[in-house]
């Protein structure tokens, strides 16, 4: 790789930080006041109490439960598919990675909120961390919400040290690219990086052990997700296959969250230098893998059902299938498998375009499975006389749109101050190509001779 | 403290000036290189590779488990509240504590023996020179005893030689 190339591509990846746009503050201020909108519903309802929500007996779970499954699972994009990547020594996942492990690290943040924004009395949330109280009553170690705790923070904390151990590089990059006070900013988040080569031998150790390590710690949180629902016996719910059924939706949502992501970076950030066709259709075949996969559990889960004939289940069954939530149910399938497998299985069709498309189609219809996995089944309990419906109220649309606002004004920000792709990986990828190019070169030249 | 160094372009040229540096006598734990990237695939990038950071996690994992192990079993037995007729030490949930204590007592021994082992984080690098950043490969020198001698080995590569 050319001295020259090498400069091109700080300057192109730094660019974002150093140059500012009106359009980036009006897109900030957008944000943030939608952001502003949905905490001062929160506010609303902490003042108010929670009957201002549509939840009350007996569906004590709905949308809020629903973001929080629906985040948990979007954040499965980042860190696992990233060390998975690494693991295997993906070439093509270099300037993709960083653009993963950020929607970690911002979607767990959002979705532990909703455990939050769930209490009646939120500022009691730290009764859910295991501390003795003057009473020595200790939090039930027995109970799948405590384990949320132990598996959300274990994640979140291992998923944010694998986004910034990268990054330590590159602050040091912007750091001697810069002046004043960014200098003196980013001084201090590169920690003294000089590049030793000491330095990268230990900095690449810590990711490989935190890659494998981080791969069933991200197993085991949508897992133990799965587990606030199939520990319960409550029809549809009581599943041994819930844990891999959760774990195969989030990845599949993460992706697609993840094409989402990258499209807005390379229009807004003008990255097509770095972020190629070749990256969104590969990610296009994973996505399709998963949509094969996520209906395949449906499928199995519902023939199950369906043949054992319990009936409080199948009456969980036809309510989704036939009855009130059957439009949603629907739709959930056509976005889930029959736009993804129609758009992704044609290899004409997958595009940068058609992967955006078909990942906006599966974010709504996995926000639309969480919400058909959570109300259906507590509105139909086996007792007929517990039955009841859920209508969301103003408070809960307001605060999951807002939620929605969050995550985007997080993402806006990041790629305002870190470079959003890694810098010096992508330099380690030119350089291997380029060395690659050499040597089939040289060969070429040996076998040429006479 | 007084370095003397020279920035090289590309890794051939900066292998080129390790080399040299290595036949006058100057022995590897003395002679500087950094760059904006890990080179892998060169030889003069191949030093300090062991380490025990995987040893060390391993180690971290342990203590995790064992903290988990006596958290869960201490706190079930303080308060012994029957549940759901499960035990009151109960293995089977008690196992998703401990796994994820497990893990991140991994993580962050890895984590914490990176940051001891790199020497980080530190104020600001007492020897550097932004170039580095500019994609340059700093080879050089710190406390040189034989001046002329390092100054030659570093320019034989055909770059002016720089003193701090």
């Amino acid at each position: 790789m050319s001295e020259a190339t090498a400069r091109k591509m700080s300057d192109d990846l730094l660019r974002p930080l150093l140059q500012t746009s009106w359009r980036f503050y009006l897109l900030v201020a957008f944000l943030g006041a939608i952001v502003l909108t949905g905490l001062c519903t929160w506010a609303y309802q902490v003042y108010m109490g929670f009957g201002m929500t549509g939840i009350n007996m007996p569906i004590y779970w709905a949308f809020y439960i629903t973001n929080f499954v629906f985040w948990i699972g979007i954040s499965h994009a980042g860190t696992l598919i990233s060390a998975i990547l690494r693991l295997v020594n993906a070439g093509w996942r270099r300037p993709v990675t960083r653009c993963a492990e950020v929607i970690t690290a911002f979607a767990l943040m959002i979705g532990a909120l909703f455990p939050i924004i769930h209490l009646g009395r939120p500022w009691l949330f730290f009764w859910l961390t295991p501390y003795p109280s003057n009473r020595m009553i200790w939090p039930n170690f027995r109970s799948p919400l405590v384990w949320d705790f132990f598996a959300i923070s274990t994640y979140l904390t291992g998923s944010v040290l694998f986004l910034v151990l990268p990054m330590i590089p590159d602050f040091a990059l912007v750091r001697d690219r810069t002046a004043g006070v960014r200098r003196k900013v980013y001084g201090v988040l590169a920690l003294g990086w000089q590049g030793t080569p000491r330095q990268w031998h230990r900095l690449e150790s810590a990711m490989q052990i935190m890659a494998i390590a981080i791969i069933p710690v991200a197993v085991s949180v949508h897992t133990i997700v799965s587990f606030d629902f199939s520990m319960a016996p409550v029809p549809m719910w009581h599943s041994t296959m819930f844990g891999p059924y959760f774990v195969a939706g989030a990845i599949f949502s993460g992706i697609a969250g993840l094409i989402i992501a990258m499209a807005a970076l390379r229009k807004f950030l003008h990255l097509e230098d770095y972020l190629h066709p070749i990256h969104f259709q590969n990610l296009g075949k994973l996505l399709l893998m998963m949509s094969l996969l996520w209906t395949y559990f449906v499928f199995a889960e519902r023939l199950t059902i369906w043949y054992g004939n319990e009936s409080a289940e199948v009456r969980v069954l036809r309510v989704t299938q036939k009855g009130s939530f059957a439009p949603l149910y629907w739709t959930m399938v056509v976005c889930n498998f029959v736009v993804p497998f129609t758009i992704l299985s044609l290899r004409r069709l997958r595009t940068i375009a058609g992967c955006v498309i078909a990942s906006f189609c599966v974010c709504i219809g996995m926000w639309l499975e969480r919400f058909l996995i959570v109300v259906p089944s507590l509105g139909h309990k086996y007792l007929p006389y517990t039955w009841g419906q859920y209508r969301p109220r103003p408070v809960e649309i307001i605060i999951t749109i807002a939620t929605f606002a969050a995550m985007t004004l997080l993402y806006t920000l990041f790629s305002k101050f870190v470079p959003i792709i890694s810098i010096w990986e992508l330099k380690v990828g030119e350089h291997a190509v380029h060395e690659a190019r050499l040597q089939r070169a040289e060969h070429a030249i040996g076998e040429a001779r006479p | 403290m007084s370095a003397i160094y020279g920035l090289y372009a590309t890794p051939q040229a900066a292998q080129h000036a390790v080399d040299g540096l290595r036949a006058a006598g100057i022995g590897d734990a003395r002679i500087t290189i950094m760059s904006s990237e890990p080179f892998e695939e060169h030889e003069f990038a191949q030093r300090d590779r062991a380490t025990w950071m995987g040893w060390i996690a391993l180690g971290g994992a342990i203590v995790g488990l064992t903290f988990a192990t006596w958290l869960t079993r201490m706190t079930e037995l303080a308060w012994p509240l029957p549940t759901g007729n499960m035990p009151i030490v109960a293995w089977w949930p008690n196992l998703i504590v401990m796994f994820e204590l497990t893990m991140l007592g991994g993580i962050l021994a890895a984590v914490a023996t990176m940051l001891v082992a790199a020497s980080l984080p530190r104020r600001r690098p007492a020897f550097y020179d932004t170039a580095v950043g500019e994609g340059r490969i700093l080879v050089g020198v710190e406390n040189p005893t034989d001046a002329a001698v390092v100054e030659r080995a570093l320019s034989a590569a055909g770059v002016d030689v720089r003193r701090l």
